[in-house]
């Protein structure tokens, strides 16, 4: 049976694996249904979803639902917001979440004018005033914060990945069912191929417990290697600014920031970094932020715990061999 | 190839944070004295690949604003930079128009505008950063959408694109007429020639109420902005100091151990 008015989180799977962000979304739906004192549903498209279906169901939503269908396998936004309109026309859920990313995040928008109501994107909180929910998000590329409450038709959002807690996997959960996919799916995109750009070294940014980040300061691609040589030292994944994947110093898969990963590493290391609002947005979730510029009044030391005022190219290489003595 | 381009006029992104105020009640940023408003980024990215299509393929290219009269200044900014015509919708009813507005207000003058091939707009813009505008023209218009692309190329579909994706891109096909939401990949707006700043200085820009695209502003409006603030950060900063650069580098190190993060 399903409850009207409940929280409809929309789930994820890559390469039939569940995404983390989907454990976010959930558990940020759970908080949402409990004030509420309703249930929360979770909707997962793709094809070849057994185990991914499992592993969201062990999350603990009082529902899953299942649209699994060789259409979605892409996951086009065509077919997507077909598949959702589809299920929120059945459910009439008051809230549906997503999480922010890449292959969700046109067809969230999509959906919300399709159905006539209002969403806010890349949310990183969410409460309730007034029976309202509120979103916050960042705005300005972060200088500023905004709170918005919609006006008409379910609350949507989009939740900024790994800022809202995950939900724990319990018991096997919900019995999966199956979502009756439109008859008539299609989709106005093809996709010809998807490429990976190559990690060139180390461990995936969005995931690393340590990240090192290069900027604009470092005056040109040849001083990359810096960066390099210390995140080797640290074991930890390579970020860039915006201005350094713009110039084409590193891949796009690199940058850090608004437009680019959010990280939120135990430790994150800028070299020359300025600390331009945009880029601050996808780092502030780092629990300790080292910076290193010649700038004493550049805007990262506002937002770091330990500085070095200088020329890096003087303090990084030193940084990098005491390191490297420190771990053995 | 007959291309519309969108632009908004925002407060230039390069403030610096300790010059960026919002006006708490009217929630409204508080436009610093000196500094004038600028193209949005990924706006002049939107322009810069409508333009080199243009260049290689033949065409012509709109550009579209929703603005105050001072976004005059940013249509003539894409004439400079080559646009062919624009179009200003200015309406003090739309000063504070929500993304839903925005989008309804956009896609009844692309209606009017008439024929078209291809619209292209700015992944998101630097005020609101929320990039539901475009996708919501898409929608309302019922075209295929691709956010966010990286690079447009014509093919025997319609344009073969390059949409970014976590660690990669995928290269999509898309039929015509579509919308494309671009970033800043797509390559850099280009600096407006002296014969383009000459032509926009004679450019006749036509201006557009919402009456006259059969809109009301307030039946279309579905968010309330309840709060605006800026959060208050105390530096706290424990700054490294030694005699030489190559010290401090060491002693950073040492600092790190210390508090058990290497």
């Amino acid at each position: 049976m399903s409850e009207k008015g409940g929280v409809l989180v929309v789930a994820e799977a890559i390469d039939g694996a569940l995404t983390p962000i989907s454990a976010e979304v959930v558990g940020a739906g759970k908080r949402l249904a409990e004030e509420f004192g309703t249930t929360v549903s979770a909707v997962l498209l793709g094809s070849g979803l057994e185990s991914a279906a499992s592993t969201l169901a062990a999350l603990g939503p009082a529902r899953v639902l299942v649209a699994d269908d060789d259409r979605l396998a892409d996951l086009q936004t065509d077919p997507v917001v077909a598949t959702l309109a589809a299920v929120v026309a059945s459910e009439e859920p008051g809230a549906i979440l997503f999480g922010h990313t890449p292959n969700l995040r046109e067809a969230a928008i999509r959906l919300a004018y399709r159905i006539g109501a209002a969403i806010t994107t890349d949310a990183i909180a969410l409460r309730v005033e007034d029976g309202q929910v509120v979103m916050t998000k960042p705005v300005f590329g972060g200088a500023a914060i905004a709170e918005y409450a919609n006006d008409a038709g379910p609350t949507i959002a989009t939740l900024r990945p790994r800022t809202f807690p995950a939900a724990e996997e319990g018991g096997p959960g919900a019995e999966v069912e199956r979502v009756e996919v439109p008859a008539d799916l299609g989709s106005r995109t093809r996709v010809v191929e998807t490429v990976r750009e190559a990690v060139t070294s180390g461990p995936r940014l969005k995931d690393a417990k340590t990240v090192v980040s290069g900027g604009r300061g470092l005056g040109g691609p040849e001083n990359w290697p810096v960066v390099e040589e210390l995140a080797g030292a640290l074991g930890a994944a390579v970020g860039a600014t915006r201005a350094v994947t713009d110039a084409g110093w590193v891949p796009p898969s690199h940058q850090v920031g608004l437009t680019g990963t959010t990280i939120s590493p135990d430790l994150y290391v800028t070299v020359a970094v300025s600390g331009a609002v945009q880029h601050i947005a996808g780092c502030s979730g780092s629990r300790n932020i080292v910076a290193i510029n010649r700038d004493p009044d550049a805007n990262i030391f506002r937002h770091a715990r330990f500085g070095v005022v200088g020329d890096y190219q003087k303090v990084v290489p030193a940084l990098t061999r005491r390191i490297k003595e420190l771990r053995g | 190839m007959k291309i519309i381009v969108t632009v908004k006029q925002v407060p230039d992104p390069d403030i610096p944070p300790t010059h960026f105020k919002v006006d708490e009640g009217a929630r409204k940023v508080v436009p610093p004295s000196g500094v004038a408003p600028v193209m949005n980024g990924y706006d002049g990215n939107a322009l810069e690949a409508a333009l080199r299509l243009k260049e290689k393929h033949g065409g012509a290219v709109t550009v579209l604003t929703v603005g105050g009269p001072e976004a005059r200044d940013t249509l003539k900014r894409a004439i400079a930079m080559g646009a062919d015509a624009a179009v200003h919708i200015n309406d003090p009813t739309l000063v504070d128009a929500d993304s839903s507005t925005t989008a309804s207000v956009l896609a009844a003058a692309i209606r009017k505008i008439g024929e078209y091939d291809l619209i292209i707009s700015g992944r998101q813009a630097s005020d609101t950063d929320a990039g539901q505008v475009p996708l919501g023209v898409a929608e309302i218009l019922d075209l295929p959408s691709v956010a966010p692309v990286v690079s447009i190329e014509p093919s025997e579909s319609g344009l073969r694109v390059h949409r970014m994706v976590e660690d990669g891109y995928q290269v999509i096909e898309v039929g015509l007429p579509a919308l494309l939401a671009v970033s800043s990949e797509i390559g850099e707006p280009r600096y407006p020639p002296l014969r383009g700043i000459m032509a926009a200085g004679r450019a006749q820009i036509p201006a557009w109420s919402a009456a006259d695209l059969g809109i009301d502003p307030a039946r279309s409006r579905r968010t309330t902005l309840r709060r605006l603030y800026v959060e208050q950060r105390e530096a706290r900063v424990d700054l490294i100091e030694a005699d030489s650069p190559e010290e401090a580098g060491v002693a950073l190190a040492d600092r790190l151990r210390e508090a058990k993060l290497i």
